[in-house]
């Protein structure tokens, strides 16, 4: 076999990847050609991430090849990717804050004159490599005093100080205001211009469109098309990536009654929430769209008693309700899934019934905790949630994303709940997970319980919500109800240029 | 109905499969420790396994072992107390003081007795306070506490031996029960009350809960606080009940070394019986046996003629093994 050209920058051939027997990479072909901004597009659970960290050497590649110039490479460790050029700007920043910009920027990589570290030196690159990304940051700022998307330029360059060739941007524009995210555009164009391969990762159809040449499309763990960007509008990404019409992943919508069983009125939090006043009716979906950062997450936890409010009034049913403590609020009826299930949400060392009782504890006491008891009831929701685990003696720690999802679910479901709120309920779980969840919460609202439901996934709020309110920088921009609820309707208010005045 | 009793008959293979999977080496090692070293032992000295040798290492043990089972609750709900050897001394000092303040008779042994229990849980409130609603790390308040409840005693002794001068104080510790002295059962009693506090109940539960993520346990509804808090409580409780043995068996309390290094031994007993000192797991009978492998060393390091100096090495060297043991496992 002849080929004419050189070889292709980097080669992906035949990629798998599987945790524990799950697979969720299924046999990846893609190339990597030099200079280029290749884009990858797919929904969360999509295996989009896996694929970078492969790439990246976080993870092991259950099967396949990588190549580099032709030749195949072994990625098995991060330190070995970064050594053949390929740099990962991650999500979470992997900054010391305490640090100055030159000390991270040439953290494990320090230049040194006699033995003792040449701060003179890193300082004045530090200063050129900056200037050249057209940034002013300053070169001995702490990097707790930045901002996020000047965190973001450091990580860059800190990347770039290693003569990195391919560098892998993870989601880099969900924590970037439209502005700061028009200021990275320009900046990964110039690192195009200067031969630079970027790996760009999102699930954002127009940005994509705008910055790539070429785009890769995945879902559920396969490559679903690889072509250039010019011969795909919007609605092909959309159609790829999903895969499937939206009413199928998303229940009929009930109706809800007209009874107001909780009200929030003039909820405030110092500095993240301000005057928030919602009615939710019995049977209820109430959707809470938004940006990152619109506050709807501090909104949830000062409703629970788990934040200082500044002001607010609440009614359970047209009767008054303090909620003052977490646990005043579980007693009035009141239940709230956290976005962070790991760090807010279940105990990882302990089993699923463990886990499944700690709030409902008291139920299960007969002089003692009985055990009989607990295991009997955590069996109903293993089964009745399809709860995947090898004995419910398995520690929560050994679950996959969506079956810890799922206990989490049964543990606030055993607080028997009337009003559930539940924050990015389908964050980093599969499809298929994520529709039994959608029918649930449907379920739930048949028997008239209400739930809200706050989600940064713009087709979640939208598939699942009867009302949908939006919020921005603490405060409620407008309430949408029946053919408004859409994307655009959405956007203008989350973006804030649309305001309604109720 | 019928999917109830399908999920009964679902849940018995799981049952026994868990059971058999919690068989791993790392919950029974300190337990496989014990049983080598009780082996080792009768093997390297005939005095051993005399009864007498045996109690008396159960009696010695005791004293450090009743502090360790509070301070397992301390350690798995995330903190540390280094206060309790001083603390012994403060409360043994001041319980010996009260029973001749009350004169002679068991009336006065018994309020002494109730009141040092008081007392240690009143100190060690002071701790679980300013490590709660103070904010500062378990490990510099009781470090601080540690000097203050020791110069305390100092002061109100006037660094004198202070000796009891009620006739039947010395009974409570140097008492016997079926040949088995009264701390011994006291140990025992409390260790299985503990045990079952533990496993067993909310509050064992919450403690575990708190100590493996306090962010998730109060989330979960769970007065986080509150229940750290109680654990200092117990744990100073823990430290009357052994002020009072100790102080009981010598019928005085010498304020300068009364209870010097318990911290140390009651710490490495919770640690060398499996729990983490990050927090979140660890068990009761863990401790005894702990305890128990702390006091064995000893014996046979005097047995065996080793000199007394080296014994702190070879204790110091037994944690550090223990310790390489969990951080193994864990991985």
């Amino acid at each position: 076999m002849t080929t004419k050209s050189a070889p292709p920058l980097m080669e992906v051939r035949g990629i798998t990847k599987s945790f524990a027997g799950v697979q969720v990479l299924h046999h990846v072909t893609l190339d990597i050609q030099a200079g280029e901004v290749l884009g990858i597009l797919g929904e969360n659970g999509a295996g989009k991430s896996t694929l970078l960290k492969i790439l990246s050497g976080i993870y092991q590649k259950t099967d396949g090849q990588i190549l580099i110039e032709g030749e195949e490479v072994d990625l098995k460790s991060s330190a070995a990717a970064k050594a053949l050029g390929i740099a990962m700007i991650p999500q979470e920043f992997n900054l010391i804050s305490t640090l100055n910009v030159f000390e991270n920027i040439f953290l494990g990589n320090e230049q040194k004159k006699y033995r003792l570290l040449d701060k003179k030196a890193m300082r004045k690159k530090t200063r050129e490599l900056l200037q050249d990304l057209e940034t002013e940051i300053d070169p001995n700022a702490l990097i707790e005093s930045l901002s996020v998307a000047q965190k973001q330029m450091v990580e860059i360059a800190k990347a770039l100080v290693r003569d990195s060739r391919i560098l892998i941007m993870d989601e880099p524009t969900t924590v970037l205001t439209s502005h700061e995210v028009k200021v990275l555009f320009k900046l990964v164009n110039k690192l195009r211009a200067r031969g630079v391969t970027v790996i760009f990762i999102s699930h954002k159809l127009k940005e994509v469109k705008q910055l790539c040449d070429r785009l890769a499309i995945l879902r559920d763990g396969y490559l679903i098309s690889l072509e250039p960007v010019t011969n795909l509008d919007e609605a092909d990404m959309a159609r790829k990536m999903v895969g499937r019409e939206l009413n199928q992943i998303y229940p009929a919508k009930s109706t809800p009654s007209a009874d107001v069983i909780f009200s929030v009125s003039d909820l405030s939090v110092k500095g993240v929430v301000s005057s928030v006043s919602f009615d939710l009716h019995a049977g209820e979906v109430l959707g809470f769209a938004g940006l990152i950062g619109a506050g709807r997450t501090e909104m949830a936890e000062a409703i629970m008693g788990l934040r200082q409010r500044a002001s607010g009034v609440f009614r359970i049913k047209g009767q008054p309700a303090t909620l003052r403590t977490p646990r005043e609020a579980v007693e009035r009826g009141l239940a709230y899934l956290s976005e962070d299930r790991q760090g807010k949400g279940l105990i990882m060392n302990f089993d699923i019934p463990q886990n499944i009782t700690l709030i409902s504890l008291r139920k299960y006491i007969r002089g003692l905790i009985s055990r009989k008891q607990e295991i009997r009831q955590a069996n109903d929701y293993r089964q009745r949630f399809d709860i995947k685990a090898a004995t419910l003696q398995t520690h929560l720690i050994n679950l996959s994303g969506g079956n810890q999802q799922k206990v989490y679910l049964a543990k606030w479901m055993d607080t028997e709940p009337e009003i559930l709120i539940l924050d990015e309920p389908t964050r980093g779980i599969d499809v298929n997970t994520k529709k039994e969840i959608y029918h649930f919460i449907q379920s739930l609202t048949e028997q008239g319980l209400a739930v809200i439901v706050i989600s940064s996934e713009m087709e979640e709020i939208i598939g699942l919500s009867n009302r949908v309110i939006v919020m921005r920088s603490g405060s409620v921009m407008g309430t949408l109800e029946g053919d408004d609820i859409n994307e655009e309707e959405i956007m203008y208010y989350a973006a804030g240029l649309k305001k309604s005045v109720a | 109905m019928n999917t109830r009793i399908d999920s009964i008959s679902n849940s018995l293979p799981g049952l026994l499969k868990s059971r058999l999977a919690g068989v791993d080496l790392a919950t029974y090692a300190p337990l496989i420790a014990l049983v080598v070293l009780v082996v080792i032992s009768a093997i390297a000295s005939e005095h051993f396994l005399i009864p007498r040798n045996l109690t008396n290492v159960l009696r010695q043990v005791s004293y450090t072992g009743i502090i360790a089972l509070g301070m397992t609750f301390v350690i798995i709900a995330g903190g540390i107390d280094l206060s309790v050897g001083s603390m012994v001394a403060l409360v043994g000092v001041l319980t010996v003081m009260l029973i001749n303040w009350l004169g002679d008779g068991w009336l006065s042994i018994f309020l002494a007795i109730g009141a040092a229990v008081l007392l240690g849980a009143f100190f060690g409130a002071i701790n679980g306070l300013m490590i709660t609603r103070g904010r500062i790390a378990a490990f510099i308040a009781t470090l601080a506490t540690m000097s203050i409840f020791r110069s305390l005693t100092l002061y109100i002794s006037d660094a004198g031996e202070v000796v009891s001068q009620n006739q039947l104080y010395p009974e409570v510790g140097g008492g016997y029960l079926l040949s088995i002295p009264y701390p011994v059962w006291v140990f025992l009693l409390l260790a299985a009350a503990f045990h079952i506090l533990l496993r067993h109940t909310a509050f064992g539960r919450y403690v575990c809960a708190v100590g493996s993520n306090a962010k998730v346990a109060s989330y979960s509804a769970i007065k986080v606080r509150w229940i750290y808090f109680s654990t200092f409580v117990i744990g100073g409780a823990t430290v009357g009940i052994a002020a009072v043995m100790l102080s009981s068996r010598l019928n005085s309390v010498s304020p300068g070394d009364a209870g010097m290094f318990y911290e140390l031994d009651a710490i490495a007993a919770v640690v060398i019986g499996g729990t983490a000192l990050s927090g979140g797991k660890g068990t009761v009978w863990g401790t005894v046996i702990g305890a128990i492998i702390l006091g064995i060393i000893n014996n046979m390091l005097n047995l065996m003629g080793v000199s007394p100096y080296l014994q702190g090495t070879v204790k110091g060297l037994v944690i550090i093994i223990a310790v390489l043991m969990q951080f193994k496992s864990n991985k």
